[in-house]
Parts: C-alpha cells; structure tokens; sequence
C-alpha cells in the first residue's frame, strides 16, 4: 500500500534526520513507530501524511509516486489517510459531532448522508453523551476519542497517530489501544507513534523502530 | 477492499457490531432534534473579526470623505469654467471726440448681431456707479469722471460667436470698444481648478493606498487566529480551493459590513452637511462658500465613488484573506 525506497529527509542545509529509510506498509497491518524522542518520529509520520516532502528516495503511496502529485493530488490521496495529532487539533468553536464530521463535510457530502454514521461512531467510542459538548469542556481523553473519530469517519485505509496515549493515564491508554485495534480489525492499517514501551507489551505487532535516522524493522 | 468502501460497511452491521472499548460507559440518548450541524467553518464573530470590521469602517469611512470632497472640488471646478466661458464682456472706454453713450449703444446693437449671442445687456451709469463705488465711494457722478461702460453678452451654449471676427468689426464701427473674452481669465481657473482636481485625486489615491494597506494587514491578523483551522482542514483532505472559498466569503462579508458602515457613515455626513448648508443658505456667509466651493452637496458621481469603495474594501478583504490562506497551506504543505 506505501512503499518508501532509499528515504531521507533533511531540513534546510542541515544533517540527514531520516536516512536511507525502505520498508513497507502493508494493508489491514498493525505497527507501531518507535524510537528515542527527537528520532524522527514525527518526521516520518509528517512523510507519510505527504505534509512533508523527502530530499531523496522514492515514497509510493496507493500505487501513486508521491513526488510527482499535484496539490490537489496530494489533497485527494490524503483523504485516504486518518491522521490523529498529539495535541488533538480539534476545533474549538465546534461541537464534538462537527468536529468529527468535518472530513465529510469537505468532502461537499449532504448532512443527511452521513449523521446517522457520525453518531454510530461517537456512540462507539463512548462520546454519546458528548455529542453537542465543545472540546474546551472535553477531558483529555475525551477530546483523543474525538480526534480518533474525526480520523477515521472519513474511511480511511491508512491510520496515523502522533503518541496517542501520551496525553492520557494507562488505563485510558489502553482503552484507546483497543479501539486502534478494532478498527485495525475493521480494515484499517494503523501505524502508532510512541515511545511508550508498556503500551507496546499490550499488543504484538509489527515494530518500526527509528534510531539515529534508520529505521530498523522488527516484524 | 474498496476504498470508497465505508468503514462501516466493512464490518456486517457498522460500528456498533465492533467490539466496544467503552461499552462499560453509559451513553445517553441524543436530543430530540439529534445533533445540530449548523456552526459555519470559519467562526462568523471573533475579536479579530470585530477589529477587522472597525479597521475596514474606519478606512472606507475616509476614503469616502476624500472622494465625496474631490467629488465637490472636480463639480464646483466645472461650474466656475461654465458661469465664466458663459459670458464675455465689452468695455467702451471714453476717448477724446467720442460719444460714449453713442459707441456703447452700436457696441451693443454690434454684438447683438452677431452669430452665437443670447442676451446682451448694457450696465447702465448707476450700475457702472456700483461697480466702481468699494474705490472711488458713493454718489458718484460718472459725468465728471472717465469711467469706461459695461456689456455683458450671455452666449448661447455650444454655438460661440466668431470673437475675431466681432473683434474687427467693433474695431471698425466702435473703436473705443474692445471685446474681453476672458479667455486669460478662464485658462488661469482651468489651471486652478486642474490643479486642485489633480491635488485630489492625488489623496484619494493616496487614502486609497493606505486603506488598501490597513485592510490587507488587519485581515492577516485576523487570519493569524484562524490558521488553525486552515490546518485543520487541510489535514482532513480539504483541496487549497476548498480552505480559500471558506475564508474568502466569510472575510468578504467581514469586509462589506466594514465598508458599508464606514462608507454609509461618509454618506450620512455629507448629506447632514447639505442639510445644514440648506438651512443656512441665504446669509451672505453661506452665499459665498456657495460661489467657493459650489453647491456643496454629493452629486450622482460622489455617491458612486463611496459605493465603489465599499465594494473595492469587500474585494481587497477576501483577497488578501485568499493570499493568506493561500501562503499558510503554502507553508503547512
């Protein structure tokens, strides 16, 4: 599904932040992006989010070179992809239930045609209740569910999430973990940045761990 | 699997078949009405917004009074060149073994046969009198003083007479009489009055500039409390387009409330201005700022000059919110 060849990354004039990076991300995979703070974690979720662009390499994305997209393309593939940030990203003057249906919403879909869906998944990660509550008067892990829902509403068929639990106690990180995995279940191949070691014990997956600028690939 | 497969249909059922990871929480019902999806994407009120209305109110409101004051300048400046190309005047000067009142009369039955003419009128001695009585004083007796005699000769508009040729003739028949067409006269007003019309619209463009200036960086300020939306929605698959329509018609509207207060504002004190010049016309005061500056009121021109404005704050807002939105998703990108 996305294929990075020979992948490196510099900002600027200066040193390589990502080298030499190749691997592959298989559909309806589970992995999990790891490695020291400041290795590159971001970086490479930012790559293939397709909000940065490498220096070198050759990204494939959905049998597409990314190098060669136009903006729109980029635009339009990237609505394959669920991203869900660290720092939730939610907008505040809207109600939970905009914020997650806001992915629809650009993509110039009727009210009608989607509420149903929206409330289906609001209920599913225990947002019922927070349907019509703003994310200021949302608890942290609250405001998580909801970006993770804005995240996949749209269907996506690749899921990123910037430290998921990095906001939230382990218990609620485990939950949240769980919901990764039953939407994983559900087609979805979810890449989870962390540095979380527990979090990573709860569940055998597929580890990408990112050092000095390589990535090293434990399957 | 399909892509445009929706998630829920990937799993037989939808969501709620999934395992639930928060099926030990309770949750409640939804409203009556459901939830309501009517809050627009970029927020209609926020601090940001009130100050871009205000800056954009403030500035049209100035730009409107430049215009609507050139408007006035560029209107009494025609009205002096017309009251003044309208008419010439012939002076019979007193000469030794000429009849001034006999070389005034032919002066005048001259002109009045003449090609172009619609009125002539002869000053008559007492009026001669008052033309001369701020110097030489009152009860005067033009007997006993060389005062020359007027004719005033009113043209017909669009049909001047041949100055040349009634020149000669009076040179000929009345040689005590000579024609001023005041064309010194006129072209020193048209110099005048181009002048002050090339001064105003000079400031007008000036204003103009800064407004369009004050306007393109108070919209980026109001759209520095907005990037996080636009990233937000770039993040979800919005196309460039797509952000710069959402911004562009919410900072049209912001820039046309703005214009038409600060414009209306403009409008409303040029039209308390004539009603007070009305109230005070016929004091000597107000007759001759009226022989000044005209009439004083905003004609068809004026008012079409504000409301042009008005429109061009609208237009000059939602661009350079579209330029800003377009140099963040630049920078997001």
């Amino acid at each position: 599904m996305i294929v990075f060849e020979n992948v490196g990354l510099r900002y600027g004039l200066g040193a390589e932040v990502l080298r030499d990076l190749t691997f592959r991300i298989d559909g309806h995979s589970f992995q999990f992006l790891t490695g020291p703070s400041g290795a590159g974690k971001t970086s490479l979720l930012r790559l293939l989010f397709l909000s940065l662009r490498p220096t070198r390499g050759l990204i494939t994305m959905f049998d597409e070179d990314a190098a060669t997209l136009s903006k729109d393309g980029r635009a339009t593939l990237r609505r394959r992809i669920g991203i869900v940030f660290q720092d939730f990203r939610l907008l505040d003057h809207m109600t939970t239930y905009e914020n997650v249906a806001l992915p629809l919403r650009v993509l110039g879909r009727e009210e009608a045609t989607y509420r149903a869906e929206v409330v289906e998944l609001l209920h599913w990660v225990g947002l019922g209740e927070r349907i019509d509550a703003f994310p200021p008067i949302l608890s942290g892990g609250e405001k998580q569910r909801a970006a993770i829902a804005r995240a996949v509403i749209a269907r996506p068929q690749l899921l990123l999430a910037d430290e998921p639990t990095g906001n939230v106690d382990p218990n609620l990180g485990q939950r949240l973990l769980r919901l990764f995995i039953e939407l994983n279940k559900s087609g979805t191949s979810v890449v989870i940045a962390t540095h979380d070691i527990a979090l990573m014990d709860e569940y055998d997956a597929r580890r990408l761990v990112l050092h000095e600028g390589r990535l090293h690939v434990y399957d | 699997m399909s892509t445009t497969e929706p998630l829920r249909r990937r799993v037989e059922g939808g969501f709620k078949t999934l395992a639930e990871p928060w099926d030990d929480l309770e949750t409640g019902p939804l409203g009556a009405n459901g939830p309501r999806l009517a809050t627009a994407i970029v927020p209609k009120s926020s601090i940001a917004g009130s100050s871009l209305i205000a800056v954009v109110a403030i500035m049209t409101f100035l730009a409107g009074l430049t215009a609507g004051a050139v408007s006035m300048v560029v209107s009494a400046a025609s009205d002096w060149r017309s009251d003044v190309g309208h008419e010439v005047t012939i002076q019979v000067r007193p000469a030794n073994g000429r009849d001034l009142d006999a070389d005034t009369r032919k002066a005048a039955d001259i002109a009045r046969a003449a090609g172009g003419v619609a009125d002539v009128r002869v000053y008559t001695k007492q009026e001669s009198a008052r033309l001369v009585e701020p110097w030489l004083g009152s009860g005067l007796s033009l007997d006993e003083l060389p005062i020359p005699r007027m004719i005033v000769v009113r043209l017909r508009s669009g049909a001047p007479p041949d100055f040349a040729a009634l020149r000669q003739t009076l040179a000929a028949l009345a040689p005590s009489a000579t024609l001023d067409d005041h064309r010194r006269w006129i072209d020193r007003m048209r110099a005048m009055a181009g002048t002050a019309v090339a001064a105003g619209i000079g400031i007008l463009l000036l204003v103009l500039a800064v407004t369009v200036l004050s306007v393109t960086f108070a919209t980026r300020g109001a759209m520095a409390a907005n990037r996080p939306i636009v990233e937000v929605l770039h993040y979800v698959g919005a196309t460039d387009a797509f952000v710069s329509s959402q911004f562009q018609r919410h900072f049209l509207i912001l820039g046309f409330k703005g214009g038409a207060i600060g414009g209306g504002a403009a409008i409303v004190l040029f039209g308390v201005i004539q009603a007070m010049n009305a109230w005070v016309a016929g004091t000597p005061g107000a007759d001759e700022a009226e022989a000044l500056f005209g009439s004083f009121s905003l004609g068809a021109v004026g008012y079409l000059a504000i409301f042009a404005e008005i429109v061009l704050m609208a237009l000059v807002t939602a661009l350079a919110s579209r330029l800003t939105v377009n140099r963040t998703l630049e920078r997001v990108d």
